[in-house]
């Protein structure tokens, strides 16, 4: 009984996930206008017929800027996720299969990284690169870089695992019949760190669409008029009460939507991983 | 049962003492009540010389005794603890003659010997007094004369622009207090302070005004400055009744105060601040030839200037709160303010189109291009977090993007966007503000003389590179340099007429003075000029229960 409830909590989380993406991405044809149009005689307006939730504070179309700002941060996330766990595969699997000074060296590096305060690295990387990009390149590079820099947690876990089945009995008959060690590495060793790898790419997605929306707040990342959650989320500030201006918090409801649909498809993953 | 009785007449007579120290507080007291309101930063000084940050000018303003004062309201100087004054036609000398009868906070009687004390502090090089930095205007010694023990002349090295005007930021300290700079001559003085927490300010006794009715100033009986650097908070606050006024006010917590109680939240109309736009013109600065001369074209820079919609940025950014600024002064400024120039540059996109066009710039496909093929695409720098600028660089984004301009809006964290406008130079065009704190334009020489670091377009120029730039520092010298203050006006007028026909910065608005004051408050009359709701804090009152706002 328990577990067809679990199932059908993660048969909704999934269904919740597909719909979002799809309506997301029909955002050309449900909202045609585009989320860069500015209303200007109908700044911050309530939702009406036309704008179903109503506009932001310089008169665009909010349920527009919803639907592009998902659709940026539902495809770049996973991107930057599928990029963070390669590699951390790559270095934190290869350390922990080649074991001792690869090991100690590839565990400092990640530690470097991990000590590094993220926030401001990001901040002195934005701050450093060139001005003249358009709003769709600086949506890339603020993916790219956060997948470049989010690999270090799962590479810990990597390492540990790759290192616990350097020492298996499959591993060493192989190794003893002569197989090359990459291409042990390759047949043996990185199928069995797959549903690691599943779980730590679907742990990444949350994480880098909360940390877009935090420099989102912090007025960096993803540049104007270009959506995003994180931009987004920025119209609560100010805002006192629930029951003020409800349909500015859609964003926020979404977010909290989608990252707990997430955590859902996550436990599946996890139970698979363990 | 004897025993009950005596501690009952015990507790009788404590309850009685208790009343009359309660009914000789009040007696002491005024009655004027108690002001609230939040300082946004730790005070970092007492002493007035060595003021520099906003929360120690308030307190400044609230204890010092001045011999001149601005009159926020009126912008005239008036006469405070110098009864009359005279300045030389050179410029170079003030003399005061000075009220008599007047004693500091402690009781130390104040006399020219004070004056003097406090000229050669403020001049004294080893104090480096902010204060005194802006009499500063040649090498040599300020001689300080007692003529008699109510007069006193001070005599500068060069010429000082302004020099009456500057006495307003001068508070006078005392030659023999034992209390230093403790010992005011201002309507309050420090009573207690919490770092961290509270400034608390009491009455002066031995203030000198007095009202109409001969009732001695100031009104309250204290004032307490509660240390608080959130904006969201001090406004929580006042809506809970726990503050009573507000200085500056976001447009947007305006509006939403005026909602629920219109009575206590002003707005007094352009303030002294602008927001501006300026195109990067160093021509060491690492950007492309091509883009160096069109900013460095007064046309290219008069065309953007046209083609920004400066009404649609006041209405929708500043939800009305601002008007389309018209050039370098804003008209608040009542005497500086030249009105020749009284409007803002109109918004015409096709007026703007055409102008490029002349300039050899062709719209193909939707694109703007240069005689050469370029494409035109800037970048507009902004700090991050200030959602205005955000808004603003948003709106001209499109605004350009209708004559085939593409613009890059880029926020950047205040350090990196400094260090890109000071000493890379590697950006095109930035959005800021400038906050006037003076009206006199001898405040504003830094930005205005090519050699200076904060001639923003073009920083640190060896000579000046722009005949207009040349004239503008020939000007801003001649008017810094004579007393006649009808000479000065038309030196500073002819340097807002080059600003606006050559467009260095490009205005965009000035904001309004938006307050807001609790209805307990009586007396307040908010102005633009700072501080904007307590400038005179010495007839307000604040009096009837404290109420929340719902």
């Amino acid at each position: 009984m328990r577990l067809f409830r679990n199932n059908a909590w993660r048969t909704l989380a999934c269904a919740v996930l597909l719909v979002v993406v799809v309506v997301s991405l029909a955002a050309n044809w449900l909202a045609p206008a585009g989320y860069a149009k500015q209303y200007r005689e109908a700044t911050d307006a309530a939702p009406s017929g036309q704008h179903w939730l109503g506009t932001d504070e310089i008169g665009r179309d909010r349920f527009a800027r919803v639907l592009y700002g998902t659709r940026i941060s539902l495809l770049l996330a996973p991107a930057a996720a599928l990029l963070s766990t390669l590699m951390a595969a790559l270095i934190g699997g290869l350390a922990g299969y080649l074991g001792g000074t690869w090991t100690r060296a590839a565990m400092a590096v990640t530690d470097l990284f991990l000590s590094l305060p993220w926030l401001f690295l990001l901040i002195t990387v934005r701050a450093v690169m060139p001005l003249n990009v358009t709003p769709l390149a600086s949506v890339v590079v603020t993916f790219l870089l956060l997948g470049l820099l989010g690999w270090t947690s799962a590479a810990r876990v990597l390492c540990a695992t790759a290192g616990s089945l350097r020492d298996s009995d499959f591993v060493r008959q192989a190794r003893a019949l002569g197989v090359r060690p990459l291409r042990l590495f390759w047949l043996h060793v990185l199928p069995n760190l797959k549903p690691v790898l599943y779980a730590q790419f679907w742990i990444s997605i949350p994480v880098f669409i909360l940390t877009e929306a935090n420099l989102g707040i912090l007025g960096l990342g993803v540049a104007e008029p270009m959506p995003s959650w994180g931009s987004l989320l920025r119209e609560l500030e100010g805002l006192v009460s629930l029951g003020e201006e409800p349909w500015k918090f859609v964003p926020l409801v979404l977010l909290a939507v989608v990252v707990t649909s997430f955590q859902f498809v996550l436990s599946e993953q996890q139970e698979a991983a363990a | 049962m004897v025993t009950k009785s005596r501690n009952a007449i015990l507790v009788s007579a404590l309850r009685v003492s208790a009343l009359c120290i309660v009914l000789a507080g009040f007696a002491l007291a005024q009655g004027g009540g108690e002001l609230r309101f939040c300082l946004h930063s730790e005070p970092k000084t007492f002493d007035p010389l060595k003021v520099e940050d906003d929360a120690s000018v308030s307190i400044r303003y609230l204890t010092g005794g001045v011999l001149l004062r601005i009159n926020r309201q009126t912008q005239a100087l008036e006469p405070e603890l110098a009864q009359s004054w005279k300045v030389s036609k050179d410029a170079k000398q003030i003399t005061f003659k000075l009220r008599s009868g007047i004693s500091f906070s402690d009781g130390t009687p104040f006399s020219a010997e004070d004056v003097v004390y406090t000229v050669r502090q403020l001049m004294d090089p080893a104090l480096h007094s902010p204060t005194g930095d802006s009499f500063r205007s040649g090498p040599g010694i300020v001689e300080t004369r007692i003529i008699s023990p109510t007069d006193i002349s001070i005599t500068f090295p060069a010429p000082v622009a302004g020099l009456d005007r500057q006495f307003d930021q001068v508070a006078i300290l005392s030659a023999h207090s034992p209390k230093k700079e403790m010992a005011v001559l201002g309507p309050f003085m420090v009573a207690d302070y919490k770092p961290g927490a509270t400034v608390l300010l009491v009455r002066n006794p031995n203030y000198w005004k007095t009202d109409a009715q001969g009732k001695k100033l100031p009104y309250l009986d204290s004032i307490r400055l509660d240390i608080q650097p959130n904006r969201d908070v001090e406004m929580l606050r006042f809506k809970r009744g726990e503050v009573d006024l507000i200085n500056s006010l976001d447009s947007e917590y305006f509006d939403k105060l005026w909602q629920i109680a219109p009575q206590v939240v002003h707005d007094a109309g352009p303030s002294l601040d602008s927001e501006q736009m300026w195109f990067n013109q160093v021509e060491k600065s690492p950007l492309p030839a091509y883009k160096k001369t069109w900013f460095r074209s007064a046309s290219f820079r008069r065309a953007i200037s046209e083609a920004i919609n400066r009404d649609d940025l006041s209405r929708v950014v500043f939800r009305g709160h601002a008007q389309p600024a018209v050039g370098p002064i804003s008209p608040a400024n009542k005497f500086w303010f030249n009105a020749k120039l009284s409007a803002a540059a109109a918004y015409s996109r096709d007026a703007a189109l055409k102008a490029l066009q002349g300039e050899g710039f062709q719209l193909q496909n939707g694109t703007l291009k240069d005689k050469d093929g370029n494409e035109v695409v800037f970048s507009i720098i902004t700090n991050s977090g200030n959602k205005y600028r955000e808004r603003m660089a948003t709106m001209i984004q499109e605004d350009l993007g209708k004559i085939g301009i593409k613009v890059n809006v880029v926020t950047l964290d205040f350090p990196s966007l400094i260090e890109r406008m000071t000493q890379t130079f590697e950006y095109e065009a930035v959005l800021l503000g400038l906050t006037n704190t003076g009206l006199d334009p001898n405040e504003q020489m830094n930005v205005w003389l090519s050699s200076s670091e904060n001639h923003q377009w073009n920083p640190s120029e060896k000579t000046p590179e722009t005949a207009w730039e040349a004239e503008i520092d020939k000007l801003m010298r001649e008017q810094a340099s004579s007393a006649d203050a009808r000479a000065r006006k038309k030196a500073f007028d002819r340097v807002q007429e080059i600003v606006v026909d050559e467009v260095p910065f490009i205005y965009l608005v000035n904001r309004n003075a938006l307050s807001a004051v609790a209805a307990d408050v009586q007396g307040a009359s908010p102005v633009i000029l700072s501080p904007q709701t307590f400038w005179n804090a010495d007839r307000l009152e604040v009096k009837g229960e404290r109420l929340a706002l719902k």
